[in-house]
């Protein structure tokens, strides 16, 4: 069908709840399984980090630039993380030119909420000259083709994006920057993986595809760090859920998260 | 008289296919009294025809196909179906119910809603206006159960085969019902899931492969062994 | 552009700065269906540009009274990511962003059979992803790529390259550095079948013989491009045209 219209097609909601009360999925997986996870970082030269991540047919690219500002008044002596997403027109028949709707502003600030509560990026070491000039290291997520989860699959590129970038090696003489010779990389302290989980019927399933995405009314993406700690919350879509999920949502959040990384910084 | 290509030769819009006395046939065009391909596919011969396979495409409607659609709005006089096409298509009031009817917007939700899948043939379409669709005869109406494979249009024929032949393989063989849209839906349902998942997984194989050779042997290959797996 | 004065871009050998003769491209990498929501996708590395083109239609035109009753509307938007220059771009279009949509629509449009698909729509999206100087060459190839993947009636593929004057030598494929500092830039776009230009820009200066010799420098370069397109093409449907199976030679009709 011509996907412009995204009403979910009746017998395909049924489907879905059938197999999931056998714990079965439209693709055959598991309730916890992720889709197949592709990494590649490096790709784009001129930003100071980059990286692209397939999870299943959902395909992001995520590009780090590190350039220099003045701090926010209220941290003078801290760098200064922003994080924007794009949802070109490009990566799915529902996304328009033109600018950033809701879905995108609200991807963008909980992929920042989690690399900013876990303080991934150590700002306080992209201090330049206090209260006058700091780097700004700008987070900028392209969704180049949508198959759901946009939400997981955008954080793990912007995570690897910034665990792999390169700035440029400085000191300060004089109140002024001087650049050296050598690239060095970015303060990293931690690491923040975000774990999305929709609800069918009484059941969790992570990483939603495309279609299952249209078929579900509730979901919930939880971002864990390197201790297992939460570091962000986003409930989303108008469904609800009891506190007894939640709570089993974030272990499994833990599990998954644990995976992926695993997987993801143990071949970097 | 030269005719330019071989028999089932890849071509590529703009290539040059033959001269003079050949007649323009699918995906080709004439200029200047030559004959090229507009489209990427086989290009090929049938008498003074010279035409391209599409090995990739969407579908037109033609008057007299059967299409599966998805119900997308409700409108005053009938109501707005995709049948994956450039198109909208509309199926008018007059073509669901027998009597004469006077379209209140609940009635109508109640025989076919947004999000219905229906299978409905085209009895009009030409550029100037949207196709339009019926329901009544027999083999046609809502579907509530099964499940939709979906491939490119080019390549319906070949997943119905020679005189039906894929196709009845594929029933006899799965013991399911199917029905092909010529808008490249196709609805599978059985009473056993798991013939239900093979004989999707067996469109989708036809779908990659329908141009090489010796699809129709693995086709029965998986069927037999599909069966062998039942308890 | 700055053109009344330039560095040493040529040395003593007749090679440019990357090592380059005057009349060879930077490596290209042409990839077709890269994209599964998009109906038709191409992308292409060219030198260290890396651009994605997708196609989307012919498709319901939204918002609908936009419709044209005797054809096809086509629209073309291209539009730079924010981590693919320099200094990071706002990603908001800029004026440039939308002068090089309407070229590129006016380079590709001349190809589509519009008058097929009356009251729809086909929209193309260029993203680049990393800029080194001629995107809307890159941009144009891998469009008309783009659009025969999604299976799009063409006369023919469109293909683009510029050539230019740098250290007053006129030179293929000008990269980023040459851009800025040479002394003329000029972009073409062709249908070689026909040798109809369907892009023609310059900026810079040269005298007209120059100029001449420029362009058809450029057309050669296009020549090659478009042997790059066709392989690319080719590659993706490589497998099809494996023999005749008996069944399906009589499912093979025609009109």
């Amino acid at each position: 069908m011509s996907d412009s219209y995204e009403v979910p097609i009746s017998i395909k909601m049924k489907r879905i709840g059938e197999l999931i009360v056998q714990d079965k999925r439209l693709d055959g997986r598991g309730l916890l399984d992720y889709r197949e996870i592709k990494v590649e970082t490096g790709m784009i030269e001129k930003a100071n980090g980059s990286a692209l991540v397939s999870l299943g047919n959902t395909k992001i690219l995520t590009g780090v630039k590190v350039e220099t500002g003045t701090p926010f008044p209220d941290t003078p002596e801290e760098g200064v993380l922003t994080v924007n997403a794009e949802l070109v027109p490009l990566a799915s028949p529902s996304f328009e030119a033109g600018p950033p709707r809701e879905e995108s502003i609200e991807l963008a600030r909980v992929v920042d909420r989690g690399i900013r509560e876990s303080k991934a990026l150590d700002s306080k070491k992209l201090c330049i000259v206090p209260g006058k000039l700091v780097f700004i290291v700008f987070v900028d997520i392209y969704v180049l083709d949508h198959d759901g989860n946009l939400f997981d699959a955008s954080a793990l590129a912007s995570m690897l994006a910034l665990t792999t970038a390169k700035m440029r090696e400085f000191e300060v003489k004089d109140g002024a920057i001087v650049y050296k010779d050598g690239f060095v990389p970015l303060p990293i302290n931690n690491h923040a993986f975000e774990v999305t989980m929709a609800k069918i019927g009484d059941k969790l399933i992570v990483d939603p595809s495309l279609e299952e995405e249209s078929a579900v009314d509730t979901q919930i993406t939880i971002a864990v760090d390197d201790e297992g700690n939460i570091c962000a919350t986003q409930k989303s879509k108008i469904g609800v859920f009891k506190p007894t999920e939640i709570v089993e949502a974030v272990k499994i959040a833990q599990t998954k998260a644990a995976e992926i990384r695993e997987k993801v910084l143990g071949g970097l | 008289m030269p005719l330019l290509i071989e028999r089932r030769q890849l071509v590529l819009p703009g290539d040059i296919l033959a001269e003079d006395d050949f007649n323009p046939g699918e995906n080709t065009y004439r200029e200047g009294g030559k004959i090229y391909a507009s489209l990427t596919g086989l290009a090929n011969i049938a008498g003074k025809n010279v035409y391209v396979v599409a090995l990739k495409g969407f579908y037109m409607p033609i008057v007299g196909d059967l299409v599966i659609g998805k119900v997308i709005d409700l409108r005053l006089g009938g109501w707005l179906v995709d049948i994956n096409s450039p198109y909208t298509a509309i199926l008018p009031t007059s073509e669901a119910f027998d009597r004469s009817f006077n379209s209140r917007r609940d009635e109508m939700s109640n025989f076919l809603d947004v999000g219905d899948l229906v299978v409905v043939k085209v009895i009009a379409f030409d550029r100037t206006r949207d196709p339009q669709l019926t329901i009544r005869e027999s083999g046609l109406g809502k579907v509530s159960k099964g499940h939709i494979v979906r491939v490119t249009p080019t390549k319906i024929p070949r997943v119905i085969g020679r005189k039906g032949s894929m196709i009845n393989l594929l029933t006899r063989g799965t013991n399911t019902r199917i029905t092909v849209g010529q808008n490249g839906l196709i609805l599978v349902s059985g009473d056993r899931p798991e013939m239900e998942a093979l004989a999707v997984r067996i469109l989708q194989m036809i779908e990659r492969e329908a141009h090489t050779l010796g699809l129709t042997d693995r086709v029965e290959e998986l069927l037999k062994k599909g069966k062998g797996t039942e308890s | 552009m700055s053109k009344t004065k330039s560095e040493k871009l040529i040395n003593e050998k007749g090679l440019r700065v990357d090592g380059r003769k005057f009349d060879e491209l930077r490596p290209i990498k042409i990839e077709v269906g890269t994209l599964e929501r998009a109906n038709g996708s191409a992308y292409i590395e060219w030198g260290k540009n890396k651009i994605l083109a997708a196609v989307y239609g012919p498709r319901e035109v939204h918002p609908r009274h936009l419709a044209l009753p005797d054809r096809t509307l086509f629209r073309c938007r291209y539009h730079m990511a924010p981590f693919s220059t320099e200094e990071r771009k706002n990603p908001a279009p800029s004026r440039r962003e939308i002068e090089l949509s309407k070229v590129i629509r006016e380079a590709v449009e001349p190809s589509i059979f519009t008058e097929l698909f009356p009251r729809t729509g086909i929209d193309v999206f260029i993203e680049v992803l990393e800029s080194e100087g001629g995107t809307r060459c890159a941009g144009i190839t891998a469009t008309s790529l783009a659009l025969a993947d999604a299976g799009i009636p063409l006369k023919d593929l469109i293909v683009a390259c510029a050539a230019g004057k740098v250290d007053g030598q006129i030179v293929l494929d000008l990269d980023e550095v040459e851009d800025q500092k040479g002394q003329a830039d000029l972009p073409v776009a062709i249908s070689l079948r026909t040798g109809e230009i369907t892009l023609l820009q310059m900026d810079g200066i040269m005298s007209a013989e120059e100029y001449e010799k420029a362009l058809n420098l450029a057309i050669e370069g296009c020549g090659r491009v478009h042997e790059m397109q066709r392989e690319a093409l080719k590659k993706k449907y490589a497998m099809e045209e494996e023999g005749a199976e008996k069944e399906g030679e009589d499912e093979v009709t025609s009109e």
